[in-house]
């Protein structure tokens, strides 16, 4: 039994006709990192926002489930499901800026969730903070703690919130486009520390990207969303040896790839477009009559 | 200064020894002046005509600092800035406004550098009018027609577009005005794989078509081998490497291009990532 394991989620827009996600189905095993692909607009954040129980208020879930650890969290009441997710479920959010608060020192935003929510004592959380900036490479634990997010580079910061995120040993984390805003050699040690953490405290990790470069360094299986869509799902050698859906081919294409001057990017062709949003209009056509 | 305007291979940019300090306001002394750091140390290169030059370095090289004084958004403190015979370093803004429209910028984030209570068509028709050009509706279609988007999109608002179609307006606003140079700084970054081939397709298109210089600022070496046909490797505001992006690519010189390159994540289970 998975760890994580979303069975035909759809949500919508309160009162919309369409879908944004479209009777979703996937599994992340306990201490697997799953790739979650596709382009903007794709459903791929969404997908975090229904686990993690944050969906703006404006969009409603229509039906499925979320089971965590055997638990369908979408059948509990809201605050049992609060707790539950609180305490098996962390984020590691892609803007390391905005999600920090600008006013407060980072010693304190580290500790709030381990002392309000889970109850610890003020102390163990402050050595907890300090072993955890130890473990994401931070060498001078005791500044950080009492700087402002101003004060730390963005790498910094997102060293931050990655500790931040393992701090309550959670069973699952979602990692929303955790690199995107870094250049790549500051990129290539933060995926290097979550893989590692990842690793060492065997945490199941959902990794939501756009980028196939990234997911074939951290990733051991992908899925592929298009309109919401899960278009294919797949181990992740696989998918880069013999990718099956036409849109996954179209999106390696699209990738860039430095070793090789001959490739010339391509958008995804119009007819692979077609293609996928039929499929996309046959699954709605079918669900709606269903 | 007579112009050197025969085409070829005439720099249309020549930089020399030209560097870049700020003040440091988090160290400034209540009373006196704040310590300065020096963001580019003494860059010379120069922009042929027709060129497209990549500028890439990591967070903190200069790269952005480098454009935005090409474009003259910066003053330099020291050096020289000489565009198509024009030395541009210290002019002041009024001596500047007839050049400004010879060289334009796009921008990193699409969202923050079009105003959203604008339609597209007053935010491509801005530049236009302020610079007093004549038939500022029909060009600014013509502008929509050269981006490939449809001429209604003038009434809309950016909030209405996705990201690669408010790109696309970044690009739209700065062509409308036929410069010779656009500097364009990190404007793929933001967008998903499919989106970011569509821009550099288009942005590979106008180079060619309209003939234009471009320099184009990027972290990323695969975008930048893709569009450009020299390199700038920037590393803490000095020049560590400058060739052609064959050469470069096949045989990189600097330990530190060789690190960016080391650091991309190809598409590619079985790359050597370290």
């Amino acid at each position: 039994m998975s760890f994580l394991s979303i069975r035909k989620l759809s949500v919508r827009i309160k009162g919309a006709q369409t879908r944004l996600l479209r009777s979703v189905s996937l599994d992340v095993a306990a201490g697997e990192v799953r790739g979650l692909v596709g382009e903007s607009g794709a459903g791929k954040s969404m997908i975090g926002k229904a686990i993690l129980g944050i969906l703006p208020g404006a969009v409603e879930v229509v039906e499925g489930q979320i089971w965590l650890d055997g638990v369908d969290l979408l059948a509990l009441p809201p605050a049992q499901r609060r707790t539950r997710i609180g305490a098996s479920c962390a984020l590691i959010p892609q803007d390391p800026l905005t999600a920090l608060n600008p006013s407060r020192r980072i010693g304190g935003q580290m500790t709030d969730r381990l002392v309000d929510i889970l109850g610890w004592p003020r102390e163990r959380a402050n050595a907890r903070a300090v072993e955890l900036l130890a473990e994401v490479q931070i060498l001078d634990p005791g500044r950080v703690l009492r700087a402002y997010p101003h004060e730390l580079s963005g790498g910094m910061r997102q060293r931050i919130l990655i500790a931040s995120a393992f701090a309550a040993e959670p069973k699952l984390i979602v990692a929303d486009e955790p690199t995107t805003a870094l250049d790549v050699t500051v990129q290539r040690e933060i995926l290097r520390l979550i893989a590692g953490m990842q690793a060492r405290h065997g945490t199941a990790l959902l990794f939501v990207t756009h980028d196939l470069g990234v997911v074939s360094k951290v990733c051991q299986s992908l899925t592929v969303l298009y309109g919401g869509l899960v278009v294919e799902d797949a181990p992740m050698r696989n998918f880069f040896a013999n990718p099956q859906h036409p849109y996954s081919r179209a999106l390696l294409a699209a990738t860039p790839k430095y070793t090789d001057p001959s490739i010339d990017l391509t958008p995804v062709p119009e007819g692979v477009i077609r293609h996928t949003q039929a499929q996309v209009d046959a699954a709605d056509g079918a669900w709606r009559h269903g | 200064m007579p112009q050197t305007g025969h085409g070829g291979m005439a720099d249309l940019y020549t930089i020399e020894n030209l560097s870049l300090s700020l003040p440091d306001m988090t160290r400034k002394p209540v009373l006196g002046a704040a310590p300065r750091i020096e963001i580019l140390k003494g860059l010379s290169f120069g922009i042929p005509q027709g060129d497209v030059l990549g500028i890439v370095g990591g967070s903190g090289s200069g790269k952005s600092t480098l454009g935005r004084a090409l474009v003259r958004l910066l003053e330099p403190t020291g050096g020289s800035i000489d565009f198509d015979g024009h030395d541009i370093t210290h002019l002041p803004e009024a001596a500047l406004r007839p050049l400004r429209r010879r060289f334009q910028m796009i921008f990193q984030d699409p969202m923050s550098s079009l105003n959203p209570r604008h339609r597209i068509g007053q935010i491509i028709a801005g530049p236009l009018a302020l610079h007093g050009v004549a038939d500022v509706r029909a060009r600014s279609l013509e502008a929509l027609d050269l981006v490939g988007l449809p001429r209604s999109f003038a009434s809309r608002y950016p909030h209405e577009l996705s990201g690669g179609q408010r790109q696309r307006i970044g690009i739209a606003r700065a062509i409308a005005l036929r410069p010779e140079f656009i500097l364009a700084d990190e404007i793929v970054s933001g967008l998903d794989v499919s989106s970011q081939a569509q821009v550099l397709t288009l942005l590979a298109d106008l180079v060619r078509d309209l003939g234009l210089t471009l320099a184009f600022i990027s972290h990323d070496l695969s975008v930048i081998r893709r569009l450009c046909s020299r390199v700038l490797v920037l590393h803490q505001g000095v020049i560590v490497e400058n060739a052609a992006t064959a050469a470069l690519f096949a045989n990189p010189q600097a330990s530190y291009t060789q690190a960016l390159l080391d650091a991309i994540p190809l598409p590619d289970p079985d790359q050597v990532w370290q």
